[in-house]
């Protein structure tokens, strides 16, 4: 019998990770760095003071262009979508049928007739799949077009500044994308992030992520992995796909009530329409620790609902996370019980985000 | 973090935990390579005063931002003392794991247990 290991994809930035010191690791089918050399807390500190770069280029790209691109993710997607300008970003969900998220995407509006979509790692080969399938009826073409990109996140308080000095006209605003030339190459810039900070993520060819790497560090961004990543969400309550989002949850119970636009009659629209209306059993929170010890994703929580994320926040000092609960308990300032292996730990609900700069320190 | 290092004076369970022995009593911690591969450390979870450790199996978990691991027990005893600093300091296990980031000492049961235990070359070979 021929055994076959998965092979696992390498970003265009690869070998720039292993000259910076990556810690390479597997993540969603692709060989990541989850740290560099100084380790996870240094790059989020660089994130929340300065400014660091992330390779997102695991994320997928999907491009949906054609007379019916607008209505064609009116049905798939759970925003409105028509709201989008052109040169507009929008967060928004996919769903099925009873309301489940099978991804949680970033769209940006190219011209009337033509969007960019940014997909998870783990989920992008089957929301292709997904949209392909629903696309009858409808004049588009919905194109895979993931390895047209390589992806930078420049995230921090002085993420926008060092870009702009590679930049050869005003960088979009927040929620917003535009066409630049940086650092002599073709980008697309967008005032996006996963972090809480200010900053852009940039869409390059594939072959000029190295350039632009190089030149971002040069410049003094701090090379980032997964690991802050996950802080640095976790502590602004962005949701992560597989941990907070999944096919059993639905938006509502998510907290993202505010990305639905039922009206549309998107795929899921009655399912959540019907979520919105009667309510969930468990709500998602945000918690603090009241005490030592940290809780960790799956651990349970005593009398119902189960941890989804969770680690030791660098900017808080203290275990921080998010969790299913049940829905007369997702109250800011309540506590519940989970169990970490064995052991009780006390957690607070907390307003989200956990951190803001008001807050630090 | 501190460079490779791994002491003479030190004792070596091949799940990278170190013993420091001192007659009847041991103090015990993790090894270089052990804090290495764990990453920043930024929770540690003492066991108790007078609670018993078995020599391979664990008495501890010491938490870094992505992952929890549990610390085995290199001898056998009971513990006399907690390092209750790792608390507030818990990255001292990274940045002195021989000196500051000790775990617990260990009233040894068999001091002549530490004959099991590997010197710092035999550790070493192992790595």
């Amino acid at each position: 019998m021929l055994v076959t290991t998965p092979t696992l994809k390498r970003t265009p930035l690869f070998d720039a990770h292993v000259a910076a010191g990556a810690k390479l690791v597997p993540f969603g089918g692709w060989e990541m760095p989850v740290q560099y050399a100084d380790g996870v807390r240094a790059e989020h500190e660089a994130v929340r003071r300065g400014v660091g770069v992330f390779d997102v280029s695991h994320m997928g790209e999907v491009a949906v262009s054609g007379p019916d691109a607008e209505a064609f993710l009116q049905h798939v997607y759970s925003n409105d979508v028509a709201r989008m300008a052109v040169g507009a970003a929008q967060y928004a969900l996919i769903c099925n049928e009873d309301g489940g998220v099978l991804d949680d995407v970033f769209s940006y509006r190219l011209a009337p007739d033509r969007f960019l979509t940014v997909t998870n790692a783990a989920n992008h080969d089957s929301d292709v799949a997904w949209m392909r399938s629903h696309a009858g009826g409808f004049d588009v073409e919905v194109a895979d077009v993931l390895d047209a990109y390589a992806m930078l996140a420049v995230q921090g308080p002085i993420a926008r500044e060092i870009v702009q000095a590679l930049a050869d006209s005003p960088l979009p605003a927040r929620m917003q994308a535009a066409r630049r030339i940086v650092h002599g190459r073709e980008a697309l810039v967008c005032g996006t992030g996963y972090t809480g900070e200010d900053g852009v993520e940039l869409l390059l060819h594939p072959d000029d992520g190295p350039a632009i790497w190089d030149e971002l560090l040069r410049r003094g961004a701090v090379p980032c992995g997964l690991a802050a990543r996950d802080t640095l969400r976790l502590e602004v309550c962005y949701p992560l796909y597989g941990n907070e989002l999944s096919a059993e949850r639905n938006p509502i119970e998510a907290g993202l009530a505010w990305v639905c636009a039922e009206e549309t009659g998107f795929i899921g629209s009655l399912a959540v329409g019907a979520a919105r209306a009667d309510g969930t059993a468990q709500k998602l929170v945000a918690f603090k620790i009241d005490g030592p010890g940290i809780a960790r994703q799956g651990n349970p929580i005593v009398g119902g609902g189960e941890v989804t994320s969770g680690t030791m926040s660098p900017s808080l000092g203290v275990g921080i996370g998010m969790a299913y609960v049940p829905s007369e308990r997702a109250t800011v300032g309540k506590t519940f019980e989970i169990d970490v292996r064995g052991k009780l730990r006390t957690a607070v609900v907390a307003s989200r985000p956990l951190y803001t700069k008001e807050t630090d320190g | 973090m501190a460079d490779a290092s791994y002491p003479e004076d030190l004792l070596y369970h091949p799940e990278h935990d170190w013993a420091r022995v001192e007659d009847d009593v041991a103090t015990f911690g993790i090894t270089w390579f052990a804090q290495d591969a764990l990453g920043e450390v930024v929770f540690f979870d003492p066991p108790e005063v007078g609670s018993s450790v078995t020599a391979n199996e664990f008495y501890a978990e010491v938490e870094s931002v992505k992952a929890v691991s549990e610390v085995i027990a290199p001898l056998t005893g009971e513990i006399v003392e907690v390092n209750t600093a790792l608390a507030d300091t818990p990255e001292a296990i990274n940045e002195d794991p021989y000196g500051a980031g000790w775990m617990v000492r260990v009233k040894l049961a068999d001091p002549g247990q530490a004959d099991e235990l590997m010197d710092r070359d035999a550790y070493m070979s192992t790595l």
